[in-house]
Formats: C-alpha cells, sequence, structure tokens
C-alpha cells in the first residue's frame, strides 16, 4: 500500500469492484489475446448478474476487451465504440456454485480463430484475481510483472521456465504452479517479478519443450 | 526516523521533531519507499488534484443524470440555493456541500474520479478543498500539500481499522474521508501536527457507527447525501482542531474503535445492500424497477 492507494487511483465510476474491476477481468482477455477481439461472450454472476447495467459494469468489461484502461472516459460509449472496433460481443447471466459474488467469465476469440476463456473476480477497491484461465485454475493478481507458462509438465519443466529468467538476469518474486484437473499432464507456471519485463520473454518461453502456450502480462494496477 | 504508518502519534512526532508539517513528513516517507524523487511525486498528487477539479465542474452541469436515475441535479439545486443567498450553510459550507454532491454525481455519471480513499466516498476531499480555494487564501501548492497531509492519515486508517465499505460501512469510507480532509484542512489553515490528529478524531467520532446500505447496491442513494454530509463534518471538525478543542479520547484509539465498530457491524449494512435503507419498500421497488425482481 502506498499513498497513491489512497488517494487515487484516478478512475471511471461509479464503483471500483463494479466498474473499475470488471474493466480490469475485460482488459486481462484483451492481453491474453494481445489484441481486440471479434467476438467476445461475457457472462456475470452473482451481484454482477443482478446489477451489471446499473454499474456499467457491461460497459465497463467490453472497454478492457477494447484495451481502455479504468481512467479512460471512453468507457461510457464502449458498447458504441466496440462494432466499430470489430468486436461482437454478448452478455449473459451465469450462475457458479460457491463462486465470488463478483465474478465474470469471458470467453473470447480473435481474427485468427485463437480461442480464451477467462474467469475473473473482482475482489474490490479496483483489485482483481484471475482464477481460471484457459480452463486451468490459477490465481493470478497483476500487481506485478508476470510470465504465465501452459505446456504438459515433465521432470525438468520448472528448471528450465527459471533458466529463462536467470539466463536474462531476471529476478523471480514469485513462482507458483497449477495443475490441470481435465487434460492430464497439463500444467499452467506463473513467475512474476518486479523487475521490467516484456514480450520477449514469453518469446522465449516458446522455445521449451512441450509448450502450449506462454503469455506475457504486465502488471495492471 | 522510519515512518511506517503505523499511528498518527508517529507521524506527529516525527513532524515535531523535525519542526516541519505531515505532509512534508509523508512525502518524504513516500519518495524513500517508492525509490522515486519527490518532485516525481508531487507532480502525480498534483494531477490527481486536477483530476478532483474537473470531477465537480463535470458534476454541476444542469440537468446531470446518472443511469439509474438515482441520482438527479442534486448538485445544481443545492448551488443555485446557495448563490441565492438564502442558504443557511453560508458560502464556504455550502459550496463544500454541492461540491462533493458533484463529485458523486460525476461518479455515478461514469466521469472520471479521484478514489479519496475510495469512489463511494470521492467527493469529500476535492469539494472541501475547492472551497478552501475560492475563499481563502488558498493556493494549489498549499492543497497538494494538503493531499499528502490526508494521505498519510489515510494510510494509518487503512492500516488500523479499514477504508472498505465493505468491511467496516460507510464509517470506514466517508468517516475516513471526512478524518483526512479535516487533518489536511487544519494543516493547510496553518494548524501544528497535533491539531491534524484532533481533526481527524474529532471527524471519525462524529461519524462512527455509519453503515453502508447503498439503495440497489448503487453508488448514489444515500452515497450522494452522505458524501455532502461529511463534507460538512470535516469542515467543522477541522474548526473544532483550530479552536483548540482537543478529542478526548486519543486519534489512535478512536480510528481502532472505528475499526472495531466496523467488525461489529452485521454484514447486512456493509455494503450488501440487504439492510438498512437498502432494505426499505421503496428501495426494493426501485430494485424491482432497474433489476427485475429477485428470485
Amino acid at each position: 500500500m502506498n499513498i497513491f492507494d489512497i488517494i487515487g487511483p484516478v478512475m471511471v465510476g461509479p464503483s471500483s469492484s463494479h466498474t473499475a474491476g470488471a474493466l480490469q477481468i475485460g482488459y486481462l482477455a484483451h492481453l491474453v489475446l494481445k489484441q481486440v477481439p471479434v467476438k467476445a461472450v461475457v457472462k456475470f454472476h452473482g451481484s454482477f448478474a443482478q446489477t451489471y447495467r446499473g454499474h456499467g459494469s457491461d460497459k465497463a468489461v467490453v472497454g478492457g476487451l477494447l484495451g481502455y484502461r479504468p481512467d479512460d472516459v471512453r468507457i461510457r460509449t464502449s458498447l458504441i465504440d466496440a462494432p466499430k472496433s470489430g468486436l461482437d460481443y454478448i452478455f449473459e447471466t451465469i450462475e457458479i456454485p460457491n463462486a465470488h459474488p463478483n465474478t465474470i467469465v469471458i470467453e473470447a476469440e480473435d481474427a485468427k480463430g485463437l480461442k480464451t476463456s477467462i474467469v475473473g473476480e473482482s475482489i474490490g477497491g479496483g483489485n482483481i484475481i484471475l482464477k481460471s484461465l484457459d480452463g486451468i485454475d490459477i490465481e493470478y493478481t497483476g500487481d506485478l510483472n508476470t510470465l504465465i507458462v501452459e505446456k504438459y509438465d515433465y521432470m525438468g519443466a520448472v528448471s528450465e521456465i527459471a533458466g529463462i529468467f536467470m539466463a536474462q538476469g531476471i529476478n523471480i518474486e514469485r513462482m507458483r504452479f497449477f495443475q490441470s484437473k481435465g487434460d492430464q499432464g497439463k500444467a499452467i507456471t506463473i513467475v512474476e517479478t518486479s523487475d521490467a519485463l516484456n514480450e520477449d520473454i514469453a518469446k522465449s518461453a516458446q522455445s521449451l519443450n512441450k509448450i502450449i502456450t506462454s503469455i506475457y502480462l504486465p502488471r495492471i494496477i | 526516523m522510519k515512518i511506517d504508518f503505523s499511528s498518527v502519534e508517529q507521524i506527529i512526532m516525527a513532524a515535531k521533531a523535525q519542526n516541519t508539517t505531515i505532509s512534508d513528513i509523508t512525502l518524504r516517507q513516500s519518495a524513500h519507499d517508492m525509490k522515486v524523487d519527490k518532485k516525481e511525486i508531487f507532480e502525480k498528487m498534483a494531477h490527481n488534484l486536477e483530476v478532483m477539479k474537473s470531477s465537480i465542474e463535470e458534476g454541476l452541469a444542469p440537468n446531470i443524470r446518472s443511469l439509474s436515475g438515482l441520482t438527479n441535479n442534486e448538485a445544481h439545486l443545492f448551488k443555485k440555493h446557495v448563490e441565492s443567498g438564502k442558504s443557511l450553510s453560508g458560502k464556504l459550507l455550502g459550496e463544500a456541500v454541492y461540491g462533493s454532491m458533484a463529485v458523486m454525481s460525476t461518479n455515478a455519471c461514469m466521469g472520471r474520479i479521484v478514489a479519496s480513499p475510495t469512489a463511494g466516498s470521492s467527493g469529500i476531499i476535492p469539494s472541501c478543498f475547492m472551497a478552501l480555494l475560492s475563499n481563502l487564501d488558498v493556493d494549489d501548492d498549499k492543497l497538494v500539500r494538503g493531499l499528502f497531509n490526508a494521505s498519510g492519515i489515510g494510510m494509518v486508517i487503512a492500516r488500523n481499522a479499514s477504508i472498505s465499505g465493505a468491511v467496516g460501512g460507510c464509517q470506514a469510507e466517508c468517516g475516513s474521508a471526512a478524518a483526512m480532509t479535516a487533518s489536511a484542512m487544519v494543516e493547510i489553515m496553518g494548524g501544528t501536527p497535533e491539531m491534524c490528529g484532533h481533526a481527524v478524531a474529532h471527524a471519525l467520532k462524529s461519524l462512527m457507527g455509519l453503515v453502508c446500505d447503498p439503495v440497489a447496491g448503487l453508488v448514489e442513494e444515500p452515497c450522494v447525501t452522505r458524501n455532502a454530509a461529511s463534507s460538512a463534518i470535516a469542515i467543522i471538525s477541522a474548526d473544532m482542531a483550530l479552536a483548540g478543542i482537543k478529542s478526548v479520547i486519543p486519534v489512535d484509539e478512536v480510528i481502532v474503535a472505528m475499526g472495531e465498530v466496523g467488525k461489529a457491524l452485521p454484514s447486512s449494512l456493509r455494503e450488501t445492500a440487504e439492510g438498512g435503507l437498502a432494505d426499505t419498500p421503496t428501495a426494493r421497488r426501485i430494485e424491482g424497477e432497474l433489476f427485475g425482481r429477485k428470485g
């Protein structure tokens, strides 16, 4: 916590959890695809399902898909901006047993047909937790620069990933592992750092054995 | 001396020992903690002040109406009343009250605001600061310093109690904002660091116990009214301290007490829209009209 968590952030209202947080979940889908998706199905759960129109959560999440940040006044017009940017969206409501009351599920697809699905929780103050990426349960909070590596697991996989960071002189602050429940042997490794990071780290990870995908996510809060 | 914002007393002692202000202590410690220079932090805070100003301007536009319609022109109506010369509040207090409503209107209409400390309590600091700017010998530089004072106090409250309505009710949001504002105003008006501490205590005591019960879960009713009233309490609390009135209960104990009261509140009164005003027949009717009947 610092003084700008107290006086700040600058944000578009009305609610840090229902507007800024919703936007950040949309923005994560944007970051995963590295572009504005052409199609997005946005599913609101819990409190979001009840109140998403009144809080502008619908506009916020679409704003995030378009790449807007929480202080961008274009959020107000995002539903009109979306078709101009080639984004076709639909909203649904959903009930997920035991999920956080402010949960959003997004299934998005880019122009090349690449798909992603994410589940995000807006936990208050504009902070979010990414709970699931492409069907694998994870936990990502966006407070550090992050590399997400999705690959088939084997002995020595972790040291290979750590090796990429070591080779580039980047200090690892947190490293966490998540196994896929459905797809046997599939796993996600999340490596977080407060050092500067960019797309190159994801490119380096592409050369790993049995890699499925690697995603670089910059710090978003 | 390292300041970790674990108590208001700690900041006051440091300010006294170095013959300086709470804002100066907060600015220097933050620059150190964030590993950036003071100038950069000062400019970032100055930007926040600019956004605060524009959030008032935007919300004063006549006929401003939120998506739900629950926020509907309040700031403009109060401004006209103050300008008529017939208001009980008078000019400075009146400007703070409608400024607060204006920011909350901007917020409800998806305009840009500074969460200070939260979106739901974002009217209080800007409105009081602008009321000082237009009525007294105060400039932007003093106000930016005031924001550092307020954020130092806010850090302590966030640490030792809460600034979240979902955790501590409205007292944690509007109460904290009023306390932070009162402290900043005391410093801006030339009061001592100890007086700042008493202003925090007076404001928090005045709003202690206030529940968070937003109608239909929206940051509008009663948030607009409560921000406006909290601005008034901030000004009165600052004046009490400047008059030399001391809080019998020391400021840090008041902060902890506020946090404890928050914990004692049932969850229905902590931003869940299940109790208080949110559970009145009218609120339930409005909720039904806006979002369709539940269940």
